[in-house]
């Protein structure tokens, strides 16, 4: 049985962030994820905003690690080698109300020490970019975009650098504690059948499920409502006419509806609007409500027009709620006696993203205060990565492919990702083996022809990298098969009977020989 | 009984009416109309008697620098036996390389059509694989 | 950086054909660039019979359709570089390209573009439901069939009654899935007639006109869709939904051109065709600058796309001496049914075909040519079908050279 010091239950941007700041201590960290990816729920299913800060109530969790987390991520992007861009954001309105509601938060987030705010009038608008609708706005210099997909598979990968091991395709069951051992048992499914690990600590990071696990671990299983919200991915064609992310006022609640923000990589994102769902994972998008998105991202984006489309995606915000009043509550970050060894963190919803390092360092310090471990000397907060090819000059793809011919291999043609990137990613720290794993790292298959040039390329170059059978190949989920096997099998080998095995088998093992190789140095005194 | 055919024969495909009188009478009693050049008549008395078609599929290849090459029949074969072809077919292995135009089956289950190679395939790898 | 006549970025066929009539009309520093391993370009994945009708006068599969280009090509002598994507195209006509051989930097006197097209994706019409695996659009089924030896699944729905789409359907049953059914949104099939006999009714796969997909269900592997009615505005009848399982989901939704290089390079585009706007010798607006094929317009055949870029070899053999064409000054429009009209501008001093499709399917239509008030030509059809391109041959002796030229089709 694997025995662990802390357990982080839950892949997602918080759990990564754990994990990560865990890895600055001499502690053996896993972490448990159900999905065969890290940031698969609603980590990647957003807008992909760093927030400011302007929106929460004083003094709430949220509105702390909101602009604690806004402040230091230029360091953080840098650090962690990714890509992000402090662009600001229009809050427009259109109407008295509006403005109303804007000076309000306006107001708001000066209590909450967001700094450079200003109002502005149609003119500066059109100054900070000429394709923002709206009569005046307010102008929050401190926003920005990031990728929130390649944020979180940074912090598990500086985190597995780190020392943490990640176990995918574990479904957490059920968490015991062994009287005798104080030691916790955790359950998982898998493809395999079940897993049982042993930790002295458990953090629960699991999002949607954060309430389950809550409940396992003891506490409330706390009451949640699920806003759901839809959005358009539009063309890089799109993205080019908007630089900003403009927003429309807040309502009276502080919410937001529909808006357009320029995406990290030059796309832009319609959406989100908000309705409630039960489905803890009902991502499905649906007509009336991309009709309504259409509708409504015309007046955040005059240009909006269908041959932008490229793609549609939902999330959903699972926030506590009051069970009395219905009223939305703060994030909860937790840890007591009665549940010793424990962090529980529900209702982690907007801003994630901006308060996933926050809250990992509050979640941690309730560990650090009580266990006191040694600080982990050989902790790099930097995680080394490489230009993109896309991104090279003419002079240093020449010297790219002179260095390395597979750069001279575009196999994604629309987003110009090379055979040498592909292969990095396929190759990558965490072990991630999915078609999406992939495009999540390179951004192949995201561009407008949506993989159709370069997704059977990718597949073939999963089968023959990793030896994998066609039927072993998965799209993104752990039943996500993408063949049934060979169209022509050799019959005298009998390869097929192999495929169609993999098939019901579900996924493959996680974890690659070097992990565990560095697992097994764990007991060998590797932090002294 | 007026029947509608859509001949296949090429991308025009035009709507040729036949009237029939039985299902047994003789070509040249049949009133043909709809097509714009012979092979169409040609075509729908082919489809009256004895529908025929080609088939396009793969297969197997050994030590290739692609997994299959494609083929074909020279020359259609009886509709209702397009399965039991496609089952033949299945069981060829070829090994690398192979060019355009090899027979792989002679007169594929005595129906008079040979099974040919539409796509060159020469020897190598198809996994290419380059390990840093 | 190198030097180059014609730079002809993509070796499928009309790259090829271009590449052959130019050779023939004495122009020998050509040079193809080619983002695959092999010449013939989409071609070598189409293994179904049946090309080759009008150019060769026999019918022939895709790989041996390509095969003749390419014997052609090898057998001249005419340069070519394969594994090579051409990642850059300024207006000055500078090439750069990506090869594991290196780098390439290439100043061309003239640029042939020969990209072909892309298929329309599942985003581009957005259809509702979730994201499963097992939803691929037809020539990507294609490739991993036809090219990867992986069947892509077992209980398949086809949506769009495109040529690929029931060539797919066919190439599945053959294969041993099981097609449901094609569903097409238009009241019309948008394939040509003799696949919808060939790949569907020989096989008993039904066609259902006037239906859509109206959500995917599924989460890891897709598990059913939900097919409903199309009123005529093509919206989704409330109640006529019905729900077939399956676990795959083939997209035969229409081809759009691949023109992200023509943009680069300064190129304007033709609304109506979605490809670059042309003139009778097939230069775009970049002087020096030339389309053809399917990156020009989506054309129906691939003899067809020969033939056109046959056509084009001779605009840039006329181009290359001093490196300019006369001018074009009359516009080509058409009217409300027409559409994919090619080209854009004409001189109305030469010979000159047009090419486009009807909007909608026509029984015994006349299609008139006119300048001005003046009628030039017309010509009596039976019958017009979306899914056929027309090719209307204009003589220059029915040209005035003054007025623009208009197209109509009357019904």
């Amino acid at each position: 049985m694997e025995t662990y010091d802390v357990m982080v239950i839950g892949a997602g941007v918080v759990g990564s962030a754990v994990a990560r700041e865990l890895s600055r201590y001499q502690l053996r960290i896993g972490v448990l994820e159900k999905e065969l990816d890290v940031g698969c729920g609603n980590s990647s299913r957003n807008t992909g905003m760093l927030h400011a800060g302007f929106t929460y109530k004083p003094g709430s969790l949220k509105a702390e690690c909101a602009v604690e987390g806004n402040r230091e991520f230029d360091q953080v992007a840098k650090e962690l080698g990714i890509p992000f861009s402090r662009t600001g954001k229009l809050v427009v309105g259109f109407t008295e109300h509006d403005r109303e509601n804007i000076e309000k938060y306006k107001a708001i987030g000066e209590r909450n020490g967001v700094k450079g705010m200003r109002m502005i009038d149609k003119e500066d608008i059109a100054r900070i970019d000429p394709n923002a609708g709206g009569e005046f706005a307010m102008f929050v210099p401190s926003s920005g975009i990031l990728d929130p997909m390649q944020y979180t598979i940074a912090l598990a990968e500086n985190a597995c650098m780190n020392g943490a091991r990640f176990h995918f395709g574990n479904r957490v069951t059920s968490i015991r504690r062994d009287r005798a051992s104080s030691l916790y048992q955790v359950v998982a499914a898998t493809a395999q059948g079940t897993c049982t690990y042993q930790t002295r600590w458990v953090i629960n990071c699991a999002g949607m499920y954060a309430s389950v696990v809550s409940a396992m671990l003891g506490y409330p299983d706390y009451p949640v409502k699920g806003f759901k919200g839809e959005y358009y991915v539009l063309d890089k064609k799109a993205g080019a006419f908007l630089h900003v992310p403009v927003y429309p006022a807040p309502n009276d609640k502080g919410g937001f509806s529909t808006h357009a923000t320029p995406t990290i990589d030059g796309n832009m994102l319609v959406g989100p609007d908000s309705y409630l769902t039960e489905g803890l994972e009902d991502y499905k998008v649906t007509k009336e409500h991309m009709d309504g998105l259409f509708a409504d991202g015309r007046k955040m984006f005059r240009q909006m027009q269908r041959d932008y489309f490229i793609r549609n995606f939902a999330g959903i915000r699972w926030k506590r709620v009051d069970p009395e009043t219905g009223e939305v509550l703060d994030f909860l970050l937790e840890a007591d006696d009665a549940h010793p060894n424990t962090v529980n963190l529900v209702g982690i919803e907007s801003p994630g993203i901006t308060c996933a390092l926050p809250l990992a360092r509050r979640a941690v310090a309730k560990l650090v205060e009580k266990e006191k471990p040694k600080p982990n000397l050989h902790f790099d907060p930097v995680r080394k990565t490489k230009k993109r090819f896309l991104e090279m000059d003419e002079a240093e793809r020449a010297a790219a492919i002179a260095a390395d011919p597979r750069y001279g291999e575009i196999v994604c043609r629309c987003e110009t990702v090379t055979r040498a990137e592909i292969l990095a990613a396929i190759h990558n720290p965490l072990g991630v083996h999915t078609v999406t794993g992939i495009k999540n790292r390179t951004r192949a298959t995201m561009g407008r022809c949506q993989g159709g040039y370069c997704q059977t390329r990718i597949a073939q170059m999963l089968q023959e990298e990793l030896g994998l059978t066609p039927g072993q190949v998965r799209y993104s989920k752990p039943d996500s098969w993408m063949f049934t096997g060979r169209v022509r099998e050799d019959v005298v080998n009998g390869a097929g009977k192999e495929a169609a095995q993999a098939i019901r088998a579900g996924m493959t093992a996680v974890g690659t020989d070097d992990q565990m190789a560095d697992l097994a140095s764990f007991d060998e005194g590797r932090w002294d | 009984m007026l029947r509608t055919f859509t001949c296949i024969l090429c991308p025009q495909g035009c709507e040729i009416q036949v009237e029939l009188q039985e299902e047994t009478a003789a070509t040249r009693d049949r009133k043909i109309t709809g097509n714009r050049c012979p092979r169409g008549a040609a075509y729908v008395t082919q489809e009256i008697e004895a529908p025929v078609r080609n088939i396009a599929t793969s297969v197997l290849v050994e030590g290739g620098e692609l997994p299959l090459a494609s083929v074909r029949l020279t020359r259609p074969a009886p509709r209702e036996r397009l399965f039991d072809v496609m089952g033949a077919i299945k069981k060829v292995k070829v090994a690398a390389p192979v060019r355009e135009g090899t027979v792989v089956i002679n007169d594929v289950l005595g129906l008079g059509s040979d099974v040919i190679v539409t796509k060159t395939v020469e020897r190598g790898s198809c996994d290419r694989t380059v390990k840093p | 950086m190198r030097k180059v006549d014609v730079v002809i970025i993509g070796g499928g066929p009309a790259g090829l054909a271009a590449a052959v009539e130019l050779y023939h009309k004495g122009i020998r520093d050509i040079l193809i660039l080619e983002r695959e391993k092999h010449l013939g370009g989409i071609l070598r994945q189409c293994i179904h019979d049946g090309f080759g009708l009008t150019r060769f006068g026999e019918t022939l599969s895709g790989p041996e359709y390509a095969s003749r280009f390419v014997r052609q090509v090898q057998a001249l002598g005419i340069p070519y570089q394969t594994d090579t994507t051409v990642l850059t195209l300024t207006p000055q006509k500078q090439i750069y390209a990506a090869s594991s051989a290196g780098y390439l930097a290439i100043q061309a006197k003239a640029v042939i573009l020969a990209m072909g097209c892309r298929e329309r994706t599942r985003g581009a019409i957005s259809i509702p439901g979730t994201r499963p695996a097992g939803v691929y659009t037809a020539g990507v089924a294609q490739a991993y069939i036809n090219l990867q030896n992986t069947m892509v699944g077992r209980e398949v729905v086809i949506l769009g009654s495109g040529d690929i789409g029931m060539i797919m359907a066919r190439r599945l049953t053959l294969e041993g899935a099981h097609v449901q059914g094609v569903f097409e949104i238009q009241p019309y099939p948008s394939g040509l007639a003799r696949n919808i006999e060939q790949c569907l009714h020989d096989y008993q796969i039904p066609l259902h006109l006037s239906h859509s997909v109206t959500e995917i269900k599924g989460v890891d592997r897709l598990e059913s869709v939900v097919v409903s009615q199309v009123d005529g505005s093509l919206c989704p009848i409330p109640g006529t939904e019905k729900e077939y399982p399956c676990d795959t989901l083939i997209l035969s939704v229409g081809l759009i051109p691949e023109n992200e290089l023509t943009w680069m390079s300064g190129a304007k585009e033709d609304p109506g065709t979605r490809g670059p706007e042309v003139d009778e010798h097939f230069q775009t607006t970049v002087p020096g600058i030339f389309a053809a094929g399917n990156v020009l317009h989506v054309h129906d055949l691939v003899d067809f796309v020969s033939l056109e870029a046959e056509e084009l070899a001779d605009g840039v053999a006329r181009y290359l001496p001093a490196e300019g064409l006369p001018d074009q000054p009359l516009l080509v429009r058409g009217d409300g049914m027409v559409a994919q009209l090619i080209p854009g501008r004409i001189s109305g001093k030469e010979d000159v075909t047009l090419s486009f499709r009807v909007r909608r399917p026509v029984r015994g239509c006349t299609i008139e040519l006119r300048q001005g008030d003046k009628v030039i030509k017309t010509i009596k059809k039976p019958k017009a079908l979306p899914a056929e391109m027309l090719r209307i041959p204009v003589a220059a002796g029915l040209l005035d050279g003054q007025e623009d030229l208009e197209v109509r089709v009357l019904c």
